[in-house]
């Protein structure tokens, strides 16, 4: 399966094997992708500058430059760097050791605030813990029936006063009720808020300073780009906040805004949520996120869903396959058909190392809809026909056109960008590094945008 | 390209009262510019500095770096800021552009303010009613750009308008959306809880054709570009639309928050893919983000920014003004 950076680390470094040496401009070459991928995966500029320097440093050790394959060394070493930088000694929400815990939480307008609470209500709640919310947000019109809703199927007592109450009374006086009911955690929902906006950040000191909550969380969204730093930086300023937790896990967005925070505050990332389900949460993973910036995948998670699915005989027989390039359009259906059976492809893709071959078929983004088209083109073609697809002639695309419901075109589209693939699927599963020009075309032969810097 | 409120909607043959005050509106995209500039943040520095004697003094190696730096800091993106830094380069270096830093920094203004306005038409009100649809991804600010649009069209416009709650998956969203309704003096449509977005969307049209109004602003669920099954749905919902009207939803707005980052461009083209997005309205400008994303998906995808939202209230919208945007998106 393909994987974005390793690839491109692969094409740029390409020349060193008949070499057999790195030099200090093949790191600067490869510093140069890896700074792109980081930057696309909207990891902050300025991380990016001071992360690349370290990383150049540990690269130009022997370790790299004397090994057998270099690319993979410094892929290696970039995920061991960045799941450090995002890990490292993090810590769990802190409880108290008498009456209700306090969380409270904190965040900019859409981020996901109201869902993240009630979402860790329920999360708490499973435990066995007694929960309640405060609903703090009097400005956005029916936040607090929002909040009444979520946390009512969250299974939550909520503490709410309407839209007339100041929100840090409204706090104290949820407090004050969460403690005479004896509940375990009570989780003050506040609203939104710009962190240039003086007043309201004023506010949540104060909200702060009256509650004293064991943990301030602060909610951001994972696509946001290069404003997290900032963003994080001034909260941590008002309210100091001890954890991130990150919304919108669910989208394709590869959340480098987590790097960014984690590495300018070194507050750890606690929680994410992965969709719009109160289910759909989670503690959160270093190492997985990691890969997910680097678009290489969640490959831990994938290999749990798979280990029920794939057999791994047909695994051996596909590699086989695939070195022999007597990979066809029936096999290539069969594995899509496998990767279907795992779970809602939604989820799957973005844990498949740069989205697998798959994604290469249409050279952008994946959908469900992309899979049905493309397997019912496969289906309407002859059992001949897939294991030769060299034969479909005019006439047969029309006919597959037809008999699939689809254009003309796209059938065009998958046979070639099929035959592209076979090619460079041949050659990767021979342990060759595959033709950086024949990548590019199948990506759709988008350039490589040139950047500068160092 | 706009930036008077004048110029943002095509009405078509409705008859208005001359633009009221309403802030004193002047055509001169200094004057909007000034206003933008108030109007956002306060702690924001005020511009001391014109871009030129930051970025430009002298013409360099380094110029250009930090030129790339910017953009990116903007959220451009790699390949657009290549693009637009390479084509500056180029210019300056055929002698097509003076090498002194205003005449630089003026001809980069205008490079990003066509970018950004690549494909620009104004809003499409021409319909009788004229049906208009908010899409885009979770917390954007659809639902209040809704009411903000209502808003304007009602109270500085004189049009009647109806909001449609086609969100009925959030909780407490049709609530939301009433509010807005009441203070903006718009008629509301909405249905219960789980209802059919495309139902509700065909009743509101249906009632606006009913009473005569002149506007339908339709409010749907946030949905991340990556639930085809949602994507889907919105596309049923426009195909559902048009039933009632044909050739509507004339206008989609796809909302794109500001401190969005690359991701902004894949949501952009597969909202575009399912529902044909007709111009994206950037929201929470008075932020720190300078929502530069937009400049990408002009460039890539032909879709240009029409609205800008700046703040919570009905009130904080503004046509989009290419000049100012770029300026803003240079500046420290």
């Amino acid at each position: 399966m393909f994987d974005q950076l390793s690839d491109r680390l692969q094409a740029t470094l390409s020349e060193v094997r008949s070499r057999g040496k790195l030099t200090e401009a093949d790191v600067d070459a490869a510093m140069r992708e890896i700074r792109l991928a980081l930057l696309e995966a909207d990891v902050n500029f300025k991380v990016v500058k001071s992360f690349t320097v370290r990383l150049k440093e540990r690269c130009l050790g022997s370790d790299v430059l004397e090994s057998l394959d270099p690319g993979q060394q410094v892929v290696k070493i970039v995920d061991e760097e960045l799941t450090e930088l995002m890990g490292g000694a993090g810590r769990d929400l802190a409880f108290a050791s008498k009456g209700p815990t306090v969380i409270l939480m904190a965040g900019l307008q859409g981020s996901g605030k109201t869902t993240a609470c009630a979402k860790l209500a329920r999360h708490l709640g499973e435990s066995g813990r007694d929960v309640a919310l405060a609903a703090c947000d009097v400005y956005r019109p029916a936040a607090v029936d929002q909040l009444v809703t979520v946390g009512e199927q969250a299974g939550a007592t909520v503490y709410e006063r309407g839209t007339d109450a100041d929100p840090v009374e409204i706090a104290a006086w949820a407090l004050q009720r969460a403690g005479e009911e004896e509940r375990d955690v009570l989780i003050v929902d506040t609203a939104g808020r710009l962190h240039v906006d003086e007043e309201l950040m004023d506010e949540l000191a104060r909200i702060r300073k009256r509650v004293k909550p064991h943990d301030v969380l602060l909610v951001v969204d994972a696509m946001t780009g290069q404003d997290a730093v900032g963003v994080a930086e001034s909260f941590a300023g008002a309210a100091e906040f001890d954890g991130v937790v990150m919304t919108k896990l669910d989208g394709d967005a590869r959340g480098g805004a987590a790097l960014s925070v984690k590495a300018v505050t070194g507050k750890p990332i606690l929680y994410g949520s992965t969709g719009e389900k109160l289910e759909e949460f989670e503690r959160f993973h270093p190492d997985r996120m990691s890969s997910r910036i680097l678009g290489m995948g969640d490959v831990l998670s994938l290999i749990e869903k798979a280990e029920k699915e794939v057999d791994e005989r047909q695994a051996m027989d596909l590699q086989e396959k695939l070195r022999r390039e007597q990979f066809t359009l029936e096999d290539f259906l069969q594995q899509m058909r496998q990767v279907r059976k795992m779970g809602p492809i939604g989820n799957l893709m973005g844990m498949l190392p740069g989205m697998g071959a798959m994604k290469q078929l249409k050279g952008s983004d994946f959908d469900e809809s992309e899979l049905d088209r493309v397997e019912a083109i496969i289906l309407s073609m002859t059992p001949a026909e897939r294991g030769a697809p060299g034969m479909i002639n005019g006439s047969r695309r029309r006919r597959i056109a037809a008999g699939s419901g689809t254009k003309v075109q796209h059938v065009n589209q998958l046979v070639k960008q099929f035959d592209q693939m076979r090619g460079v699927m041949k050659q990767m599963a021979s342990g060759k590094m595959p033709d950086p020009q024949q990548l590019a075309q199948m990506q759709g032969g988008a350039p490589r945008p040139k950047m500068r810097r160092r | 390209m706009a930036s008077t409120w004048q110029q943002t909607f095509d009405l078509g043959s409705r008859r208005l009262p001359e633009e009221s005050a309403g802030g004193g509106e002047d055509d001169s995209s200094r004057g909007v510019f000034k206003r933008l500039r108030e109007s956002l943040s306060a702690s924001r520095r005020a511009l001391t500095q014109e871009v030129s004697s930051s970025l430009f003094e002298r013409i360099d190696e380094e110029t250009w770096e930090r030129l790339e730096e910017a953009l990116i800091l903007a959220d451009a993106g790699a390949p657009t800021t290549a693009q637009v830094v390479e084509r500056l380069e180029r210019e300056v270096e055929t002698g097509d552009v003076a090498a002194d830093g205003e005449a630089v920094s003026e001809r980069l203004i205008q490079l990003i303010a066509e970018l950004a306005a690549t494909g620009w038409r104004p809003i499409d009100l021409s319909g009788e009613p004229a049906v208009l649809m908010m899409v885009g991804v979770n917390g954007t600010g659809k639902t209040t750009t809704a009411g903000k649009i209502a808003w304007h069209l009602s109270r500085e416009l004189g049009l009647s308008v109806v909001l449609a709650a086609a969100d009925t998956y959030r909780a407490a969203a049709s609530e939301q959306l009433a509010e807005w309704a009441e203070r903006a003096g718009a008629g509301l449509v909405s249905g219960e809880p789980g209802a059919d977005p495309g139902s509700v969307a065909f009743d509101a049209v249906g009632a606006a054709r009913a009473r005569g109004a002149d506007v339908v602003v339709v409010d749907t669920a946030g949905r991340l570009h990556t639930q085809s099954n949602l994507m889907d749905e919105l596309a049923k919902v426009r195909r559902v639309i048009g039933k009632q009207v044909p050739a509507a939803p004339h206008e989609t707005l796809l909302t794109v928050d500001a401190t969005t980052g690359q991701n902004g461009l894949r949501q952009a083209r597969t909202f575009a893919e399912a529902v044909e997005v007709d111009g994206v309205v950037l929201t929470k400008l008075d932020g720190t983000a300078k929502g530069g994303i937009t400049l990408a998906i002009a460039n890539e995808l032909e879709i240009p920014v029409k609205l800008i939202g700046i703040g919570e209230s009905l009130e904080d919208l503004r046509p989009f003004d290419a000049p100012a945007f770029a300026r803003a998106l240079l500046e420290e």
